[in-house]
């Protein structure tokens, strides 16, 4: 207050901060990457659409590596653990984070439930996003890729529509090709859409009902988990 | 909606700024990126209802839009947001220079 005239008027002081208003996530999940990367673990975020077929793809990885001990999830849903059960039948050690209200998982929810999985042997750890393409994008998990699931199923301009999480993702897994026969769609306009919202579009067609059809991703995984591996022992 | 979480992250910011200060929070002046994931009219409205019993019940909100900008790493020219992402002359993916901000920029506070 002004005490020099007694005019009433307040005295505002700025504060310059220009600080991360999700810090506190971000330290969450820097220490849960460390914490992961030391353990030699490779983390996937696993987003996209309810339905883009993310259990799907999991399912069939645990098929195509023939070793689920090498494997971990987290799967996070608003309700149910139907997903995680899934998975644990598939061979993959799992954990169900049920998210209540909230559209996305945090870095503290991933920390906590860490807490809870045994990772002795583990090699991949996939965390399964709550399925939706707009909240999961914003939060860092401390994962080391982010990966999006887009089923052809979609519309070929679902990129262009959520372009924040397309633009985040380090691959987009194009699942349920082996339903393109049955459907009236123009794959190239689904990559076409996708270089306009990706710097550098790495996109990998799936078919996980199908024999052997997981193997371009299964490729592209332990390809980057070696260069992570890589990056560590340089750094 | 993930704007009431981010709210809630922001009034802890604030509240940790502030401290130990004898001050009231008269503005909250935050920096979102059009390509952050974060819709500003929904922050606004879960701001209003967050904020009632907190140290910013009584601070306006003011958002500085920050629009999306694409650029190549190499000859740095602009790449126009939802173009094709790739630098015509260079081939070299595009780069985001801003828009993707989900920053408190700065308080003002109220003090005696």
């Amino acid at each position: 207050m002004c005490t020099d005239c007694g005019c009433g008027d307040v005295n505002l002081v700025p504060l310059e901060l220009q600080t991360r208003i999700l810090a506190r996530n971000d330290g969450t999940a820097a220490h849960n990457r460390e914490h992961l990367r030391e353990r030699g673990i490779f983390t996937v975020n696993l987003m996209g659409s309810p339905g883009s077929g993310k259990t799907a793809v999991l399912e069939a990885t645990a098929r195509a590596f023939n070793d689920g001990a090498k494997l971990a999830a987290i799967a996070g849903d608003l309700a149910t653990e139907n997903d995680a059960m899934r998975l644990v039948r598939a061979g993959i050690r799992s954990r169900a984070i049920k998210t209540g209200q909230a559209c996305h998982l945090d870095a503290e929810m991933v920390h906590h439930e860490l807490h809870h999985l045994d990772l002795n042997g583990v090699e991949y750890l996939f965390i399964e996003n709550v399925g939706n393409l707009v909240c999961p994008a914003v939060y860092d998990l401390g994962q080391d890729v982010n990966v999006v699931a887009l089923s052809v199923t979609e519309g070929e301009d679902k990129p262009l529509k959520y372009p924040t999480m397309f633009a985040k993702a380090d691959v987009v897994l194009l699942t349920k090709n082996d339903l393109l026969p049955h459907l009236d769609i123009d794959v190239s306009a689904i990559y076409h859409a996708l270089a306009r919202v990706m710097p550098d579009p790495i996109v990998i067609p799936l078919a996980a009902r199908q024999p052997g059809g997981v193997e371009g991703w299964i490729t592209w995984l332990t390809q980057r988990r070696a260069a992570v591996a890589t990056e560590m022992v340089v750094a | 909606m993930h704007e009431y979480s981010i709210v809630q992250s922001l009034v802890e910011s604030v509240t940790a700024a502030v401290g130990a200060r004898e001050a009231s929070v008269h503005e909250v002046r935050v920096a979102i990126g059009e390509m952050s994931g974060v819709d500003s009219g929904l922050l606004t409205t879960a701001y209003e209802v967050f904020r009632a019993g907190t140290l910013c019940e009584h601070a306006a909100l003011t958002i500085d839009r920050i629009p999306v900008k694409w650029q190549c790493p190499r000859c740095h020219v602009a790449i126009t947001n939802g173009a094709f992402l790739r630098c015509a002359a260079c081939n070299e993916p595009a780069q985001l220079a801003s828009g993707d901000e989900i920053v408190l920029q700065r308080i003002e506070l109220e003090v005696a």
